[in-house]
């Protein structure tokens, strides 16, 4: 019973709070506004490290496995011999199709060709795959065009690249090593890294850029288990020295550095900008308090307890910041989702395409953020309130 | 200034109200001082290129190598004062996640194209007497604790050994400052013979050539005559000027680099937006205050001013300890993202803009309710309330 009349209570005076909101509605305005900046930049910063990680780990294949040189540090400066190919060849646990065995040595090189947008050189990643590179991946497929050709100067391109680079259309052609390449299609990777490269076959690839070997390797397993059996034959075998990754593995380490670069930047900023947001909630609440005090104070007078009394500036705070975090996450929303970007990833020193992701727990978290800050914005104004002399508040004007 | 206690007062009318009102200008301008210098790392020290300096690297992609022939016909090209050379060592310290850049570079050649490297002149001396000597920035000393005479192994996976050994071994011969601020510490420098006596393959190639011109005006012509010598070759050219290559670095980051600054201008406008509404609306609340000054004989301009004077003091209290706290957390506590940008410092004119922005805060948030101040009639002010 009593409970009851205390939520009847807060019910009551949070009514004529809110009510009264109109009255102050520049002051309020502010303060959500403050708390919309907050959320809008935090979603929008946190979701392009989401969106990169989505591309670079989500998209990628745990069932493909990356081959490189123990060594080094990615695939542009590992070595693979003709030898050490057919080792890996020859191991355990890789899947067969009807066109054999799913394995395909790899060339990784970088070329300059300028952004869309700006002209700015770009390092694009042209990366040669054997016959088998699709399937090795599983879900790669052209959409447009043809593929490359075996022996050919032709090159395919990746959906992302062909839109944030000049001159990667079908028909285009390029000067790379003193041989003209035409790109003869386009391919979808349902978003995964093979939409931010350029792909020539190995062979062509071999005698443009003078070289004899490979540089990575990529199979499919049989099944995801057999990892294990793959890497324990490779790692044991004393002709080689190689480091064998689940593909999501290997580009989950080499998102690293750019997905917390971007994560500490947005909690940072968001965190600075929240108190900041924070004492314009303040402000608006001691406001709000200070220009009802004489109906606070009747109400005190007529019996409603000090509770109430705060918990209903604590909820007109957190409704005011309901609203900001509800108005900052949709814009978010609508401004970046789906925005398509290049950006170079160090770790890789090549460029990757993605699109920037609002996720739901993105837009959740924002929510809870706002929410947060109106709690603690209404927290001294609410105390301010209840502890209100009454024959003080009542002579107020 | 015998006013000053009076505007004194008048701030601390509602003391909370002001503290809450200058931390939050101090936090909109720590926030700006913060990303600015974010933004002079993305922009990877282009503010501290050469201006008669280019830069040559492979046509097609940087990370191809050039020959080491292409020397002596720079050198012979008509308005070329100076070349050198670098390359890219790609090595790491015992673990990948220890990665840094290392240069095989033309020590004595390296070091007058680039007085920015600032060096004592014994460690100088001691780094071209030792074939396998390194001198290293004072950004990667302080990373890893070396000091002169440490010696380190650096494992790379580009420049395989001849003798098979894993690691190149370097003797630290000096520790280098930088000689303008911005200029990358964190890097390491060594001799090129050393890495092309010892690599299996490659030998006679480097990565690019550093070239001073006579004319910093010439750029773009000697740029374009550099790139026409080795036109039709197996490794054709891309000459620009330092600023440019730099850009082109920078460029790689892309759109992202905008799209960063337009949040960064949202930041700081939602901040600005709540700190004016507050000081704005002390001064609102204050209207019969300042009705009765008017009546006992203030001028109107005189109290506009004073009511001006009091935001502009908000504002520059606020933003002078946001930039002097940005200052020192960048300049002491430094890249918050341990070691993603290659400089992380507050520019001068970024400093000189934020100083700037805190007049024009103070302006106008003291302008418009001065104004309406100015403008009420003493009857009307008189008998408003809140």
């Amino acid at each position: 019973m009593v409970l009851f009349a205390g939520i009847a209570q807060v019910a009551a005076v949070t009514a004529v709070n809110v009510r009264t909101i109109p009255q102050r509605w520049v002051s309020s305005l502010v303060a959500v506004v403050g708390i919309a900046g907050v959320v809008l930049v935090v979603v929008a910063v946190l979701s392009i490290g989401a969106g990169f990680k989505q591309a670079m780990v989500s998209r990628s294949d745990p069932s493909t496995i990356v081959i490189t040189r123990a060594s080094s540090t990615g695939e542009m400066d590992s070595v693979l011999s003709r030898d050490e190919m057919a080792v890996i060849a020859n191991a355990p646990g890789i899947a067969n199709d009807a066109n054999g065995l799913l394995v395909s040595g790899e060339l990784y090189v970088v070329v300059d060709v300028p952004r869309v947008s700006t002209g700015g050189s770009s390092n694009v990643p042209l990366r040669g795959v054997e016959a088998q590179g699709l399937a090795v991946r599983g879900n790669v497929e052209v959409i447009e065009g043809r593929l490359f050709r075996p022996g050919l100067n032709e090159v395919v391109v990746g959906k992302s690249a062909a839109n944030q680079f000049a001159g990667l259309k079908v028909g285009d052609t390029h000067t790379w090593r003193q041989s003209e390449w035409v790109v003869t299609g386009i391919i979808d990777a349902d978003g995964g890294v093979p939409d931010s490269e350029i792909w020539a076959d190995t062979g062509a690839m071999q005698s443009a850029w003078g070289r004899s070997g490979f540089q990575v390797a990529r199979v499919r397993l049989t099944d995801e288990q057999a990892f294990t059996t793959l890497s324990d034959t490779l790692s044991t075998d004393p002709r080689v020295n190689l480091t064998v990754e689940r593909e999501t593995d290997f580009y989950a380490e080499r998102s690293q550095v750019l997905s917390v670069f971007v994560t500490t930047i947005g909690w940072f900023v968001g965190a600075l900008m929240g108190i900041g947001a924070m004492f314009g909630a303040v402000n608006t609440m001691y406001n709000a308090v200070a220009s009802r005090t004489r109906e606070i104070a009747t109400l005190r007078a007529l019996g409603f307890g000090a509770i109430p009394v705060t918990v209903s500036v604590l909820v007109e705070s957190m409704l005011l910041a309901l609203v900001g975090g509800l108005l900052g996450g949709v814009a978010a929303w609508l401004v970046f989702n789906g925005f398509e970007v290049a950006t170079i990833n160090w770790q890789t020193f090549s460029q990757v395409s993605f699109t920037f992701a609002v996720t739901p727990p993105l837009l959740i978290g924002g929510t809870i953020y706002a929410l947060v800050l109106g709690l603690f914005g209404g927290i001294f104004p609410a105390i301010r309130a209840a502890r209100m002399p009454l024959t003080v508040a009542l002579r107020e004007l | 200034m015998k006013y000053l206690p009076l505007i004194w007062h008048n701030m601390f009318r509602r003391r909370l109200r002001t503290v809450v009102t200058v931390l939050s200008v101090t936090i909109a301008f720590l926030l700006f001082g913060f990303l600015t210098a974010i933004r002079s790392g993305l922009e990877g020290g282009v503010e501290v290129a050469g201006v008669d300096r280019l830069i040559m690297v492979d046509r097609v992609a940087i990370i191809n190598p050039l020959p080491l022939s292409y020397r002596n016909r720079i050198v012979a090209t008509k308005g070329v004062s100076a070349v050198t050379h670098a390359t890219w060592f790609g090595g790491y310290y015992q673990d990948k996640r220890n990665f840094f850049a290392q240069f095989p570079v033309e020590p004595e050649s390296y070091l007058e194209m680039y007085p920015e490297v600032v060096l004592p002149q014994a460690q100088r001396a001691a780094w071209l007497a030792d074939r396998g000597g390194a001198v290293i920035g004072r950004a990667l000393a302080d990373r890893f604790g070396w000091k002169v005479g440490d010696r380190i192994p650096i494992i790379t996976p580009i420049w395989s050994r001849r003798d098979g050994q894993a690691a190149w071994d370097f003797t630290i011969r000096g520790i280098f400052d930088a000689g303008k601020e911005g200029f990358d510490t964190t890097n390491m420098l060594f001799h090129y013979e050393y890495l092309n006596e010892g690599r299996a393959f490659g030998n006679g190639l480097v990565g690019w050539y550093i070239i001073q011109i006579d004319d910093p005006d010439q750029v773009a012509t000697m740029s374009a005559a550099l790139d026409a010598l080795f036109a039709n070759s197996s490794s054709e050219t891309k000459t620009s000027s330092e600023a440019t290559f730099l850009q082109g670095f920078a460029d790689q980051v892309g759109d992202i680099g905008a799209i960063f600054t337009a949040i960064v201008a949202v930041v700081f406008l939602t901040l600005l937006l709540i700190s004016g509404n507050t000081m704005a609306q002390s001064v609102r609340e204050r209207t019969s205050d300042l009705a009765v000054m008017a009546t006992l004989g203030f001028s109107r301009w005189r109290i506009a001013s004073l009511v001006v004077i009091e935001a502009m003091l908000i504002s520059l209290i606020g933003g002078g300890l946001g930039l002097g706290l940005a200052w020192l957390a960048v300049t002491v506590g430094g890249d918050p993202t341990s070691g993603y940008l290659p400089a992380f410092f507050i520019a001068p004119q970024y400093m000189v803009l934020g100083v700037g922005l805190v007049v024009l805060l103070g302006l106008f948030s003291g302008v418009l309710p001065a104004w309406q101040a100015v403008r009420l009639r003493d009857v009307d002010a008189l008998r408003r309330t809140v």
